[in-house]
């Protein structure tokens, strides 16, 4: 991690000396990042391709900026947040500003399913393609603030910290959003594992 | 003390995450060597958690990459990144 600290800074450094196409190195191990942040706010492809550019022209012209007191990755997720935002909030109208604003309820039901039938789901059942379907289609799905915690820690492997700081919520949130986004989705593909997995070996490992 | 099974549910998330303390994930561990329907749903998570780390999972639109590397070069070509603020470039 320290090397990659290290080389970033030093790329940076380099990019706004002037040596500027270096920008495209600097930016490619985060462009998945980029969009999967900006697909998880405005949920349309398109939309989260142009989107991404625009994040990324962005962290372009404002490199300069970028202090190095937080990581480059949680600098750039919080500039492809800003532009998913405002670009939803520009598609629901400017009346409505309340995207930042949804708070999680306090009721309702995060307790995952049961499956007594467990040690039947053969590992190949992870390698269907209809699973990862949906899986892709649970993830959409979930309510907002769930889906954009749980695409920040999940998927993009930003840390508890790093999401918050990104989503500008506190730790607690991420935690409390994070664990009922996993139980949302874990009993959406419960139900999916059951009927489409032939019975065979047991599969999954118990690292305990 | 000895955790039921919506405790264990409860914590779940952050036992995944290894952020509970030691004696709270040594009670859930304790509690998982006896109870298949926590170990199950402890593992069903974390067999969700693989599939959202599969790159096959979230894929990105077919020439994503190459479309947002050009959209750049002509970026580049117009124009230079902000100098720093307070220091000559």
């Amino acid at each position: 991690m320290q090397t990659t600290g290290t080389n970033e800074a030093g790329l940076i450094a380099r990019i706004l000396a002037g040596e500027k196409e270096l920008f495209h190195d600097l930016i490619r191990p985060y462009e998945r990042m980029v969009y999967l942040t900006l697909f998880s706010i405005i949920k349309n492809e398109t939309d989260a391709e142009d989107g991404a550019q625009e994040a990324i022209i962005n962290a372009y012209r404002h490199l300069a900026s970028f202090r190095g007191d937080a990581k480059f990755s949680t600098w750039l997720t919080t500039i492809a947040i800003n532009e998913g935002r405002k670009r939803l909030r520009k598609a629901k109208g400017a009346a409505e500003d309340s995207i930042e604003e949804e708070k999680e309820a306090h009721e309702g039901d995060y307790t995952p399913a049961p499956l007594t039938d467990w040690r039947e789901i053969p590992l190949e059942a992870l390698e269907r393609k209809e699973l990862r379907e949906a899986l892709r289609i649970a993830v959409m799905e979930l309510p907002d603030i769930y889906r954009q915690v749980f695409t920040l820690r999940d998927l993009e492997e930003l840390n508890i910290e790093e999401t918050a700081q990104a989503l500008g919520i506190n730790p607690g949130a991420v935690k409390v959003r994070l664990h009922r986004a996993r139980m949302m989705l874990q009993k959406r593909l419960v139900p999916f594992l059951k009927t489409t997995a032939p019975a065979r070996q047991g599969f999954f490992g118990r690292a305990l | 003390m000895k955790l039921d099974c919506k405790h264990v549910w409860e914590h779940i998330s952050e036992y995944i995450d290894n952020t509970v303390d030691a004696k709270l994930r040594r009670e859930i561990e304790l509690h998982l060597e006896h109870c298949e329907i926590c170990s199950a749903i402890l593992d069903s998570t974390r067999n969700i958690l693989i599939l959202t780390g599969d790159g096959r999972t979230f894929e990105l639109p077919v020439g994503y990459s190459k479309r947002l590397h050009e959209r750049l070069k002509e970026e580049m070509e117009r124009s230079e990144p902000e100098p720093p603020v307070g220091k000559p470039k």
